[in-house]
């Protein structure tokens, strides 16, 4: 009897913790969207901000942060792809990939912030890249490396020996057995774990807050050496900074419920990229 | 020269080993191994898990190349020539000795890509010639009549056996000379077994065949030679016929009569 009170106990007690994290992030979401939602109009989403962002939009803001997202797509994920390719098919596996592999791990966990400060002074001090969207882009490329080599490197292995066997056996070369028959059934997990990855950068505040971002600019970037406007930034700005932050409350709102539809799209692709493949290849 | 099967013609010899040593890391797997494997004859490797026998099949096609910390010493030559000198060529090699793995691994792709995929790797673009090569191959592996309808259909929905044929014809397509089947039916069901042994006996005159078999009925049914090894070691090498019915070793006739292993 006792035995199985307690069983009971500790299910229910993991069962409210559960709901618990549901709960909180209904909360959050919730909070956002009630409200955002009212500050939502057409012109809140194409036009520049007025009066230091308490009227207009957040455009520049909108476009800025796609701008830094695709620049850290086109960088880290060649990258990141490319290392967990070497890592997983090529590199001996010793005593060297598993110290890779520790450094990666350990980057994975390194403060945004510090990404920031990096960012600073290798790519806008250093290389004399400025405070612009190549800085920023680089900056968020190297912080998303490591989430991008790990799901990459898992997708790799995922994929069963005996496929690069056969192929090797038939007188593939190594490439060749990689190409046609690892990287067909890797790349859409591989994608998938970048994507998440890219929807975290997406909304980091620190690292573009020293390499690229600025408050309010009266045009668009023109060249990638160019600062831009950024929504996690911009929301920073105005719920923390802004003279009248109270009053700019529903503008904060708005800003934030425009970053997290992008983040949750952004996640969204990439639930739906796997499944999709899930269904074409099994084994 | 191998010894001749009951006052047979003596045959030519396909793959000489001389003094094969294997190591998986520091740990030695296969210790002196010395053989003639015969052309166009099968021969059956037998012995209990983790005899090494696999691990010597897999020296003959330089799959153990792949596995970190693998290291070899001694020699094996085909054809008279050196497998494992400096500069030799893998992939020809591997397009010269086929093989056939435990657990049939069809590429997750239609039964005609399966087949068309060694060929095409070699450079063969040419969808005619390719048609050819594929109906060839299948046709050897006496899969053709059971496929033939549905060449465009994923390789995954054969049975378990006409998997394991698909892997032989897909191993045919690109020409080899030497077939290395490693336990080949050993997943099978007594009825495709049956198919895939009739099949090697059909082969057994293109190719050189080299079985490895933990089923000793299958030796003796399928093979002209057979390989008894014990601990990394060849024990005895002989025709079939001889090693099953008057083995020299202690170790052979106790293993063949089931009195261990």
């Amino acid at each position: 009897m006792k035995a199985g009170f307690s069983e009971h106990a500790i299910y229910w007690l993991m069962r409210a913790i559960s709901y618990s994290i549901i709960g909180v992030i209904a909360y959050i979401v919730f909070d956002i969207v009630v409200n955002g939602l009212p500050a939502i109009r057409w012109s809140f989403l194409a036009d520049f901000p007025r009066r230091s962002g308490a009227e207009g939009g957040i455009f520049p803001a909108i476009v800025g942060t796609l701008y830094l997202v695709i620049g850290a797509i086109i960088v880290a994920l060649p990258l990141g792809m490319g290392s967990a390719l070497y890592l997983t098919e090529y590199a001996q596996q010793g005593r060297f990939t598993r110290a890779v592999r520790l450094a990666i791990i350990t980057l994975a966990g390194v403060p945004s912030v510090v990404y920031g400060l990096f960012g600073l002074g290798l790519f806008v001090i250093f290389f004399g890249f400025g405070a612009s969207i190549i800085a920023g882009s680089l900056t968020l490329a190297c912080m998303i490396l490591p989430t991008i080599i790990v799901s990459s490197e898992e997708a790799l292995r995922a994929v069963p020996q005996e496929l690069r066997e056969a192929s090797l056996a038939l007188g593939a070369t190594r490439w060749q057995a990689i190409y046609t028959n690892v990287l067909p059934y890797a790349v859409p997990g591989m994608l998938t774990g970048s994507i998440l990855g890219i929807g975290r950068a997406a909304g980091e505040t620190a690292p573009i807050l020293l390499t690229v971002a600025a408050f309010y600019l009266p045009n668009l970037p023109k060249s990638l050496f160019d600062q831009v406007m950024a929504l996690p930034y911009h929301l920073y700005i105005l719920a923390t900074q802004h003279p009248e932050a109270e009053k700019v409350r529903s503008m904060q709102y708005g800003t934030a419920l425009v970053l997290l539809v992008l983040v949750l799209g952004i996640n969204l692709a990439a639930i739906m990229l796997r499944s999709r493949f899930r269904k074409k290849y099994r084994w | 020269m191998v010894e001749p099967i009951n006052g047979e013609n003596r045959h030519e010899v396909k793959v000489r080993v001389e003094n094969l040593d294997f190591y998986y890391g520091p740990v030695q797997a296969l210790f002196g191994i010395t053989l003639d494997i015969p052309a166009r004859q099968v021969t059956a490797l037998i012995g209990p898990s983790g005899c090494g026998k696999s691990t010597f099949l897999r020296t003959l096609n330089r799959m153990n190349d792949i596995i970190a910390g693998a290291r070899i010493e001694g020699k094996i030559t085909i054809d008279g020539m050196d497998i494992y000198r400096d500069g030799s060529d893998v992939v020809s090699l591997r397009k010269m000795v086929g093989m056939v793995f435990q657990k049939s691994n069809p590429f997750p792709k239609s039964v005609f890509d399966n087949v068309a995929y060694g060929p095409r790797i070699h450079g063969i673009g040419d969808r005619a010639r390719l048609e050819e090569i594929v109906e060839r191959s299948l046709v050897r592996a006496g899969l053709w009549e059971e496929v033939r309808d549905r060449l465009d259909q994923s390789a995954l929905a054969l049975s378990g056996g006409q998997q394991q044929r698909l892997c032989i014809a897909r191993a045919l397509a690109v020409d080899p000379h030497i077939l290395l089947m490693d336990e080949p039916a050993s997943a099978l069901d007594p009825r495709s077994t049956a198919r895939i042994e009739d099949l090697i006996g059909e082969l057994r005159r293109e190719y050189t065949i080299v079985i490895v078999t933990h089923n000793m009925q299958q030796a003796a049914r399928v093979s002209d030679y057979t390989g008894f090894f014990y601990e990394g070691r060849l024990v005895e090498f002989g025709p079939t016929q001889q090693i099953f019915t008057t083995p020299r070793e202690k170790q052979t006739e106790d293993y063949i009569t089931g009195r261990f292993g």
